[in-house]
């Protein structure tokens, strides 16, 4: 029996007069990686948002260790252990590496001036160790601006795990990024299994989600129309059903 | 020579070197060009009387600018706090303590609100802040009915005054001195503090540091408050030099401190800047009158001298920017 991680209960989001999410229930097992897929205006981002606690839910339960949580704010997810690694967004261009790397969670001390021997000496451990960054191009004091879109993506995967976080949450990892970044960005996911890390991400590309994930949860207009385990169903059939929700608007439940 | 180049130092901080070595050049041409003013000390005494006013605000309206938001109402939060400190010190026999601290909240209170626009109800800063600058002249002139408020009584001769303006070694004006301090303790909190670190994350990319755990409409709203306290500070200096309150005081310094701000490097987009580049900015501005009238040339040459450097150095900035991109 897999032990559960995280579970949303009934989750209704509304922008305005907007539902963007209509009683949607998830559950994430430890060691479990998910794909949330659907199409645009789904309310992927917006689910994934109530995950790390950008929005907050207008109704509804979240549980995270059995435990029945209100994620307030994104500081509060991350204390919890829920991490988020969104594409590109994630870092500021014109900061270098080591205060992208703490921004949100600086280290200071007791006035609130920033330690920043720490700050640097913990990134280039972050970038050598975690990263795996050899480039002597590439230091704690780069500027974002300068960086590819693998090494950003590797540096926001990198602090996660340095932060060591329970749950990675991605959002669209492999969006333009090249065939080898890509390569790297789903071998890393795989490898989150390992550690008995769990993940949830969002991808457009069904091959590379295909690939890397556990389960996949099919979104539609708000609600979950559809769920999946890998060994229930081959990339074809995925990619079939994926085609006949955007045709007729919904998935053919098959009993 | 190409390792002093290519060092780490140079190369993070080209924006100030550059704006030093400007400064350096524009005080050669006054001391070349006007020696008979440039050699001696009385000039150098009136720089540092009088750069502090607009100085203090032009450190503090950096924060504000880093954000990419922009404040233009501080020229009447100075009046409006210059007026509140004159009334209570004169009706309180002149209770310093009394008149900082209601002056100083004041101009505090006068950039919660303009915060508050901006952030709550999301008003673009440079349309909010004209609105306040309205408004809060309008108080003074209201409040005054147009006449001024002596403070010579009160003020000449006391200790606060004493530390406040007058001159220490009977040669360097107090302020200067405040000013210098204030600087530093501001780049400090600039560079080193969790706050300053936000301000650039912020102004950077408002949804990426959002994203991160920075609450963006605090930090906006401190940036706000802080250029408040400035203001009222920066009046309360003027009040002690001139020991004098007058309903315009303030309105003359919306450009100067400004244009220091963007001559000394800050970004116009946000996220990049630099307090020593706007102390080196304050110099410059702060001198150009003065110097060009020791040149020889007439007044008349200030406006477009000013005018001229505003504009070569914030397109020199952009297309360094531009470069980078």
């Amino acid at each position: 029996m897999a032990e559960e991680l995280l579970k949303l209960e009934n989750i209704y989001k509304n922008f305005g007069n907007v539902k963007v999410l209509k009683d949607v229930n998830i559950k994430i097992n430890k060691g479990e990686v998910v794909a949330l897929i659907g199409d645009n205006g789904a309310g992927k981002s917006t689910l994934i948002k109530v995950i790390t606690g950008v929005h907050s839910p207008n109704s509804g339960k979240v549980f995270f260790k059995n435990e029945e949580v209100q994620i307030k704010s994104v500081a509060q997810s991350r204390k919890m252990g829920i991490e988020a690694v969104y594409q590109e967004r994630a870092l500021c261009d014109q900061q270098e590496l080591f205060r992208n790397i703490f921004a949100g969670r600086e280290i200071t001390n007791s006035f609130g001036f920033l330690d920043i021997k720490k700050q640097r000496k913990e990134a280039e451990k972050i970038l050598r160790d975690y990263i795996g960054f050899t480039s002597k191009a590439i230091t704690v004091d780069s500027q974002v601006m300068g960086l590819s879109g693998g090494e950003k993506q590797g540096v926001a995967f990198g602090r996660s795990l340095y932060f060591n976080s329970d749950l990675i949450v991605l959002d669209e990892p492999t969006m333009g990024l090249s065939i080898q970044e890509t390569e790297k960005v789903l071998n890393f996911v795989k490898g989150l299994k390992n550690e008995n890390k769990s993940a949830i991400f969002i991808d457009h590309n069904i091959i590379h989600v295909y690939g890397a994930a556990d389960r996949f949860i099919i979104l539609d207009r708000g609600e979950v129309v559809g769920e999946f385990n890998k060994e229930e169903i081959s990339r074809e059939e995925l990619v079939q059903k994926m085609i006949q929700l955007h045709e007729s608007g919904k998935i053919k439940v098959e009993d | 020579m190409s390792n002093l180049l290519n060092s780490y130092f140079v190369k993070t901080h080209k924006l100030e070197i550059s704006i030093t070595i400007i400064a350096i050049v524009l005080f050669l041409i006054y001391f070349l060009g006007a020696p008979h003013v440039f050699t001696r000390f009385p000039i150098y005494r009136a720089f540092m009387q009088s750069m502090p006013f607009f100085g203090i605000i032009a450190i503090s309206a950096t924060f504000v600018v880093t954000l990419g938001e922009i404040d233009l109402s501080f020229p009447s939060i100075v009046g409006i706090t210059s007026l509140i400190f004159g009334m209570v010190m004169t009706s309180t026999d002149g209770n310093v303590f009394i008149a900082f601290i209601l002056a100083t909240s004041l101009g505090m209170f006068a950039g919660l609100v303009n915060g508050l626009l901006v952030t709550k109800i999301g008003i673009p800063s440079i349309v909010a802040t004209i609105g306040t600058l309205f408004f809060w002249r309008g108080l003074v002139n209201v409040i005054s009915q147009g006449s001024g408020i002596a403070i010579v009584d009160v003020a000449d001769g006391t200790w606060h005054h004493m530390i406040f303006v007058e001159k220490l070694f009977g040669k360097i004006p107090m302020q200067f001195i405040w000013f210098i301090v204030l600087t530093g303790l501001m780049q400090w909190v600039y560079r080193y503090h969790k706050f300053g670190n936000h301000i650039h994350f912020v102004g950077d990319n408002k949804a990426s540091a959002q994203m991160m755990g920075i609450n963006v409409d605090n930090v906006k709203i401190i940036a706000f408050v802080q250029l408040g306290f400035f203001s009222a500070l920066a009046g309360i200096f003027t009040m002690y030099e001139m020991l004098y309150f007058w309903p315009t005081q303030g309105e003359g310094l919306m450009l100067t401190t400004l244009a220091a701000v963007f001559v000394g490097g800050t970004s116009v987009f946000g996220g990049k800047g630099t307090i020593f580049g706007t102390f080196i900015g304050v110099l410059i501005i702060g001198s150009l009158e003065s110097g060009i009238v020791a040149l020889g040339l007439s007044g008349f040459y200030v406006k477009f001298i000013n005018g001229l450097m505003i504009t070569v150095a914030v397109t020199v900035y952009a297309l360094i920017q531009r470069r980078k991109n």
